[in-house]
């Protein structure tokens, strides 16, 4: 009786709720049900529903194909350059800004170093293509002023992870950096203060209170950074990758769009979506769990 | 940090060391501008760095009387529009609901649109339910997908319930304001800056937003702005650059240069236009978000 009496006393509540339960079952959860295609010989004409169950024969298909793995390596190998290059880099950039003496011209330069993230990968790829080209982009020619190159930057697999990489730094380093920023203001003065008074160098002050203040917050990113390992976007690796790159370039996001809806292989490309949604799910839930144990701190 | 003491060395190598960063952040930007306003013959020599050579806009001339252009530029500015306030109505009503405590049912909504941030059925259902639902090729089919997100989701659930204090729902409540008005008089003018932040996430998402067109629109008419100089530019600069060595070189149309670096600025200038006035809100949201911890 109280509960009935809630809910019609609330009715507005709930009448804003209906649209917005109506989207998320409808763009979520019937996507979700329609994972079970995994498990069946998809047929168009049929239907998700009255198509045939196979068991595991689609998975058993994927394992046994080399695109898949290939697609699997790169993923893992993409994302572990931003970890190992991407990673540190707002780090350094924080701790740098944070240290600069003049207010105006730190002010200027955060403003200016977020820009890159509010660029689109399209508009980005496009200045990749035009400054990285080989034959008549600006840095090969300039290289070539000194007597280098030119270099394959876009067509060779090993120079390709370079420029992907330090595009992807150039991208996201400023905008990566607010949260350290953010973390540095909360450090105590005081123990600047007593530094100080000891005579501790800039460089110490940096290593013994900096560094050691925003451990917490490098942890909690570093962990859900690992957590994400599976989880690969699709803009950057399609648009910035090509042909000449694929068995570098091509990872799980750009495989299940290239099997999936060029090819029509609708079965296959789920299971292959299936397959990286759980393990993205395990990595992030461990994540997870090893960040509350670490720090106290969890992401969910 | 407000410190005494002259500017040491350690200032000097790290100003220069920012000034570098700067540098070469901004530098890419300025190069293709300079393309963009240039000739042919100083831009195939290399001279063309960061400033202009021969400065004219014949590119500017050619990017901006081809109509489909024009016509795509208009279309992403109206599709922005529309999604952002569909996108904000829908995630306030969600938001504003699951930030009432007392909600019956609140756990349960809460999970049920949690989940779908770590679960998702992935691009072929996706594709699937789009397909059977006759959305291909249609406007809505960039707008409805991605009307809440569940992330900006909670960074308004929690600014609803940081910035507005319960007694003030309490007293609204006692003196017989509805939800409704409690909504539209109370919180909605109370929060004021996570609206306008989470407005601008939205509107840069839509605006810069570019698989889902590659994956459901195929009419040209329908192509935003991202897709267009995808098909236009980017796959010209892709064969370009896989098909230097091959033998079919002479089967691709190459575009004069200055005349891809003007349809990228056609499409940046907007950006860089509205980026100085509201660049204060998106660093606000970043730190809105991090209240969670």
């Amino acid at each position: 009786m109280i509960r009935k009496s809630y809910v019609i006393k609330h009715w507005q509540l709930y009448a804003m709720l209906i649209l917005p339960l109506a989207y998320f079952i409808v763009f979520k959860y019937f996507p979700i049900y329609g994972v079970t295609i995994a498990f069946k010989d998809f047929n168009v004409f049929k239907g998700i529903t009255a198509s045939e169950w196979v068991g595991l024969d689609v998975f058993r298909d994927i394992f046994s194909q080399k695109s898949f793995y290939v697609a699997l390596r790169n993923t893992f190998m993409l994302n572990g350059l931003d970890l190992l290059f991407g990673f540190p880099a707002p780090i350094i950039l924080a701790i740098c800004l944070n240290e600069l003496r003049l207010k105006a011209f730190k002010k200027l330069s955060q403003t200016l170093l977020y820009l890159p993230h509010f660029i689109s990968w399209v508009i980005i790829g496009g200045i990749v293509y035009q400054v990285f080209a080989t034959n008549y982009g600006i840095v090969n020619l300039l290289l070539e002023k000194i007597g280098l190159g030119p270099f394959p930057f876009l067509s060779d697999k090993l120079y390709w992870l370079a420029t992907y990489t330090s595009v992807g730094i150039w991208q996201s380093v400023g905008w990566g950096s607010i949260i350290y920023l953010a973390a540095i203001t909360g450090i105590n003065k005081e123990l600047y203060e007593a530094a100080e008074v000891d005579g501790a160098s800039r460089l110490r002050k940096i290593w013994h209170i900096t560094l050691p203040g925003i451990r917490t917050t490098i942890i909690v990113l570093l962990i859900l950074k690992i957590g994400d390992m599976v989880d690969i976007g699709f803009d950057r690796p399609y648009i910035i990758g090509n042909v000449m790159v694929r068995e570098y370039s091509d990872v799980l996001s750009t495989y299940i769009y290239r099997i999936g809806l060029q090819s029509g292989q609708f079965s296959i490309a789920t299971a292959v979506g299936l397959f990286q949604a759980v393990v993205g799910l395990v990595f992030i839930l461990s994540a997870n769990y090893i960040s509350k144990k670490t720090t106290d701190e969890g992401i969910i | 940090m407000e410190r005494r003491g002259k500017f040491t060395m350690f200032d000097v190598i790290n100003t220069l060391f920012i000034l570098g960063c700067v540098i070469l952040c901004l530098a890419p930007f300025l190069h293709i501008m300079s393309v963009s306003l240039s000739s042919n013959a100083p831009i195939m020599s290399g001279r063309v760095t960061i400033y202009p050579i021969d400065l004219n806009f014949d590119a500017y001339t050619r990017v901006l009387s081809d109509m489909s252009m024009i016509r795509s530029l208009l279309f992403t500015i109206l599709l922005t529009l529309a999604f952002t306030a569909s996108a904000m109505v829908m995630t306030t009503m969600v938001a504003y609901t699951l930030s009432t405590e007392k909600l019956k049912g609140r756990k349960l909504f809460m999970l049920l649109i949690v989940f779908t941030m770590f679960f998702s059925g992935g691009l072929i259902p996706e594709y699937l339910l789009i397909k059977s639902l006759n959305l291909l090729d249609s406007l809505l089919v960039l707008i409805l997908p991605g009307l809440i997100s569940p992330f900006y989701m909670i960074i308004m659930i929690t600014f609803f319930r940081s910035t507005i204090p319960e007694s003030l729902n309490e007293a609204a409540e006692i003196d017989g304001c509805s939800d409704f008005g409690k909504l539209f008089r109370i919180v909605l003018p109370l929060s004021l800056p996570v609206l306008a932040t989470l407005s601008l996430f939205y509107a840069v998402g839509r605006w810069n937003g570019f698989r889902d067109a590659l994956f459901y629109i195929t009419d040209q008419n329908l192509y935003p702005l991202q897709l267009k100089l995808y098909q236009m530019v980017m796959n010209n600069m892709i064969s370009e650059v896989t098909l230097a060595e091959g033998a079919n070189a002479a089967a691709v149309q190459y575009l004069p240069e200055s005349l891809k670096a003007a349809s990228i600025m056609f499409a940046t200038i907007p950006i860089l236009i509205v980026y100085p006035w509201l660049q204060r809100y998106f660093v606000s949201g970043l730190t809105l978000g991090s209240v969670k911890g």
